[in-house]
């Protein structure tokens, strides 16, 4: 099992690797060139040329990604292309706070309802109540997110009043605020979300439920409720664990139209802007930042899967 | 008869499944009683309704079945309305069941011990720590040895024998009244079945219970049941004390049942002899004759046999029969033809060597980086096999699963590639790898799987695999009227219609599909047509007209066989050459005769002891191996099989390798017991393959 988790590290790093020169690759190939973008069209020839020299333009390209590599990985990120040119990680953490904050709010709300709901629905396979949650839950992620979105903020923003229009969640409010605060973007999230827990749940339950292992159980003479929650659930939901963090990574760098609705200041507000922007550097680190954590999740989800089924633990 | 009331008692029973809107018939007027210390047989093939039965006798239906008809009753007490949270008190501690495939029997995310400890606290209210040293302890029971680490194991950990122990302890656990045996030892080796059965039979003894023995082994049947119910199309056809079932069979299916099982069979020179056959196939769910179920297959079926339901009635108040003419039966003016056919061969010149392989091995590797570099974890799959084939006759390979039979037939084929040793194709050098072999290598050496459903391609109809086979592999391009044309001569070749050349795998039977790759592996006239295992997935109805077929094509199309099977009998019947693997290793080969009949190398001698005998008569002797074959991964030194071995002289078994002796005619036998000894030691015991031909 040490080995296991040992060998997943070593992949990630190299994942790492690879997808920071791809990253790099990518934004040498936007068109244009730096250093006039950054002084504007105006500018003379001679104070490009200059800034070219300072930002290190003129070197190999090989060097300047080793430069940029180094740099990131010993916290140096850089400068903004924007005025006043902030340094980049601050500004990037402060974002990546936010987006953690309402990442969190929204797997604490749609992975149990999901999953609740994706067990009633295998468990009552093709009866009413499955069709009823399956229409409910793929209707509810066919509406883009905007609609939803906005659909919230009419009702229980400025119709109701029970939460504001747009969200705002500053590191030191309450707990019991920044839940009032993020609870429509985490909604409308959640609803995108449920779908996918719901099916691959669904689909879970259906599938463990046609295993001998369960008449096995029903024939030791279980109650039904044990056979269920002991027997199958604990293999059923395995898959789920997959789903669910695949969901997170989209969460902390995917948001881009939900920030948007909500006015809410997360990485995917960030990453637009500079891309709007031109901003390279800030690109840069964004997508290296929201690539990390999807890693990172995919990881735990396959230790953790790994931890809870005997099968992979114990070969 | 018995004076105590059953433990349970079917009467009359039908179960109906619901099938899109339609209810069809799975069982038709079913009645059976077995008593205390009962082991009652039953014996049916797949779409009988047995596995129906058994569980509806635990009052456990599909969630689409229903009773239509007749009671169950367990104890005296009508179950048959009983609801399933009433029945889950009885479930698990007065009626058990012992499921046909243990490992997915058994929940892969607990450990065994939790699996088992759980029902003592279930039923017997036991707290855990002493509901897991009673589970222990049964674990014992099943003869496990090193019963606590197995408790801390997970199912996937264990062996299949020593996971269907797992299953049975589970099911002794409380002291069951009744047990339901689900073809528990379907899946396992011979040599682990044996153990198994006479594990059940001691158990059943001890505890005094009633058990219901499901299975399609009719050799098991009759070693191991007291009263046999025979199934067919969802009915009873015969039910009777085992004796009776298999020394005086009456009705015409058991007749020919018993009568097509394989065995060898040795007929003067010149001649070869064919299995009788039961003709067709089992009915659907959907398509069961109205009248007799059995009619349109049966030999002696009349004009009455397609009109009329013929009755279940008894014949001595023991023998229940349903056929309308079992008095002429009885009475001897009826009688069923069951003798094998004899069949003339053509004089032929003797044929020259279709395949040389000498000194093959392969060594598997594991995957891992570091298992590589340091040349741990190789499995010796197979180590300096040589084996000659010679035109138009068979070699039959036999041997325990991990034995590396059927990584020797994938080296043939070039599905592996040999580590070492050299292989010729009729006397040409043959390319290990079938990726580089020439167009007519590939034509001369064809496969024929042990699973037809998995062989075929769901999307392709008949005609379309055997096109493809045809444009690929034919000497010469062919036209489309010429394939055309080859096609419905294969189908022939293999009894089936022509127009099933437009037919889906999913449209056939499992023997037709067998029949369709047998075809194709025919396709290109082949020299030699390696099979593994092609009758041990099919019905037993359906083995002996597969097996004749081989046969039929080896006479008329001139290929040899290369024959795998762990069925002894089978082997017996079609191959002339047999050879014996254990651990990668060829330990004994020779004629059929000279394998079967001692001397004979004692693992031989222990699987031939191993086969049940359909005839309950005749006791095969108990040589039984205890425990599973060594991992390939660590093989025993100086003999192989001397950790298992049963004639085990001494310290040179474990430290010198045995010499390959030479008991002549090219019989030879891997052991260090003189032949002449092994002759002396084996002289009186009886052999279950040659004895059962009476």
């Amino acid at each position: 099992m040490i080995r296991y988790v040992l060998r997943r590290l070593a992949l990630l790093a190299i994942t790492l690797l690879i997808t920071s020169a791809v990253v790099f690759a990518l934004t040498q190939l936007l068109p244009g060139d730096v250093a006039r973008l950054i002084l504007g069209r105006e500018a003379r020839p001679e104070a490009v040329a200059a800034l070219r020299e300072d930002l290190g333009l003129n070197l190999p390209i090989l060097q300047q990604y080793t430069d940029w590599l180094t740099g990131f990985v010993t916290g140096d990120w850089g400068r903004s292309f924007i005025s006043g040119s902030p340094p980049i990680r601050p500004l990037v953490m402060e974002r990546l706070g936010n987006s953690l904050r309402l990442a969190a709010l929204t797997l604490m709300i749609s992975v149990p309802l999901s999953v609740f709901l994706g067990v009633i629905a295998g468990l009552n396979e093709n009866r009413f109540i499955d069709n009823a949650i399956s229409v409910v839950t793929l209707s509810v992620v066919g509406l883009p997110e905007f609609v939803t979105g906005l659909v919230l903020i009419n009702v229980f923003a400025l119709g109701l009043g029970w939460f504001p229009a747009s969200a705002t969640a500053p590191p030191d409010a309450s707990i019991g605020d920044w839940i009032r605060q993020l609870i429509l973007p985490a909604i409308t999230a959640t609803f995108v979300l449920m779908a996918y827990i719901v099916r691959m749940t669904r689909a879970g339950v259906i599938d463990e439920l046609k295993k001998p292992y369960v008449r096995t159980a029903t024939l030791k003479g279980l109650p039904r409720r044990t056979v269920i929650v002991k027997h199958v659930l604990r293999n059923a939901l395995l898959p789920t664990i997959t789903v669910v963090a695949l969901s997170f990574g989209w969460l902390i760098g995917g948001l881009i139209v939900i920030e948007n609705v909500f006015s809410y200041p997360g990485l995917g507000r960030l990453m637009t802007n500079a891309v709007e922007r031109k901003d390279i550097p800030l690109m840069q680190a964004v997508v290296m930042v929201v690539i990390f954590f999807f890693a990172i999740a995919n990881l735990i989800a396959d230790v953790l899967y790994a931890l809870l089924n005997p099968r992979i633990r114990l070969d | 008869m018995n004076d105590h009331t059953p433990i349970i008692e079917a009467r009359g029973l039908s179960i109906e499944y619901q099938i899109g809107r339609a209810w069809l018939n799975a069982l038709h007027d079913v009645s059976l009683t077995i008593y205390p210390n009962e082991i009652h047989g039953l014996v049916g093939e797949s779409g009988s309704g047995k596995s129906t039965l058994a569980l509806a006798l635990m009052r456990y239906l599909a969630n689409n079945a229903r009773v239509s008809a007749g009671s169950i009753l367990f104890d005296g007490t009508d179950i048959t309305h009983t609801p399933p949270d009433r029945m889950r008190h009885i479930w698990g501690s007065q009626i058990a069941l012992v499921p046909q495939d243990a490992l997915a029997s058994l929940n892969p995310s607990y450990t065994i011990g939790e699996q088992i400890a759980e029902i003592g606290r279930l039923h017997l209210h036991m707290n855990a720590n002493i509901a897991l040293s009673r589970g222990i302890e049964m674990l014992r029971r099943v003869k496990l040895a090193d019963p606590e680490s197995v408790a801390a194991r997970y199912p996937h950990q264990l062996s299949g024998g020593m996971q269907q122990r797992v299953t049975i302890a589970m099911a002794l656990f409380t002291q069951p009244r009744l047990l339901i045996l689900d073809e528990p030892t379907t899946a396992l080796d011979v040599t682990t079945q044996a153990v198994i059965v006479d594990l059940f039979r001691e158990l059943i003894r001890d505890t005094g219970a009633a058990a219901l023995y499901v299975s399609h082994d009719l050799g098991l049947i009759a070693q191991l049941c007291d009263r046999v119910t025979v199934l067919y199309g969802g009915e009873v056809m015969a039910s009777a004390p085992v004796q009776d079932v298999f020394k005086r069979p009456v009705h015409p299916y058991t007749i020919s049942l018993l009568a097509s099982l394989p065995r060898p069979v040795n007929p003067t020179s010149g001649m070869e002899t064919r299995l009788p056959t039961i003709d067709g196939v089992a009915p659907s769910l959907a398509g069961r004759p109205h009248a007799c179920v059995f009619a349109p297959r049966c030999p002696a079926a009349i004009e009455i046999c397609h009109d009329e339901k013929p009755a279940l009635e008894s014949i001595n108040g023991e023998h229940m029969v349903r056929c309308h003419r079992w008095r002429e039966i009885v009475a001897g003016s009826l009688v069923i033809d069951t003798s094998p056919t004899l069949i003339q061969l053509d004089a032929q010149p003797e044929g020259g060597k279709v395949l040389d392989a000498d000194h093959l091995s392969k060594t598997f590797r594991a995957g891992s980086m570091f298992g590589r570099l340091t040349g741990r974890d190789g499995i010796r799959a197979v180590d300096d096999v040589s084996i000659h084939i010679n035109q138009r006759s068979t070699l039959g390979l036999v041997g325990e699963s991990g034995s590396g039979k059927t990584t020797l037939a994938r080296l043939v084929v070039g599905l592996e590639t040999t580590d070492d040793g050299d292989m010729h194709l009729l006397t040409a050098p043959l390319n290990p790898n079938a990726d580089s072999r020439s167009r007519d290598e590939l034509r001369h050496l064809q496969m024929i799987f042990q699973n037809p459903n998995d062989a075929m391609n769901p999307f392709m109809c008949v005609g379309e695999t055997l096109a493809r086979t045809l444009k690929r592999l034919a000497p010469e391009p062919l036209t489309t009227d010429q394939i055309d044309a080859r096609i419905t001569e294969l189908l022939q070749a293999v009894r089936l219609p022509a127009d099933y050349a437009t037919r889906y795998p999913s449209e056939l039977s499992g023997g037709e599909k067998q029949r369709v790759a047998i075809a194709r592996a025919f396709a290109a006239n082949p020299a030699l047509v390696v099979a593994d295992e092609p009758t041990s997935a099919l019905d037993v109805s359906v083995q002996s007209v597969i097996l004749n077929l081989l046969k039929d094509l080896r006479r008329q199309q001139g290929a040899s066989y290369l024959f795998i099977s762990h069925d002894l009998k089978a082997v017996a019947y079609l191959a002339d050459w047999i050879a014996v693997m254990y651990l990668g290793e060829i330990v004994e080969e020779g004629t059929a005769e000279h394998v079967y009949t001692p001397p004979y190398h004692p693992y031989t001698e222990a699987l031939i002891s191993a086969i049940p005998v359909p005839d309950p008569t005749i006791r095969s002797k108990q040589i039984r191996l205890q425990g599973d074959p060594p991992s390939a991964r660590d093989i025993p030194t100086g003999c192989r099989f001397h950790t298992r071995c049963p004639r085990k002289i001494g310290a040179i078994c474990e430290t010198d390798t045995p010499p390959y002796q030479d008991a002549g005619d090219g019989h030879f036998i891997r052991c260090h017991i003189p032949v002449e000894q092994l002759a002396l030691l084996q002289h009186d015991s009886p052999n279950p393959i040659l004895e059962s031909q009476a």
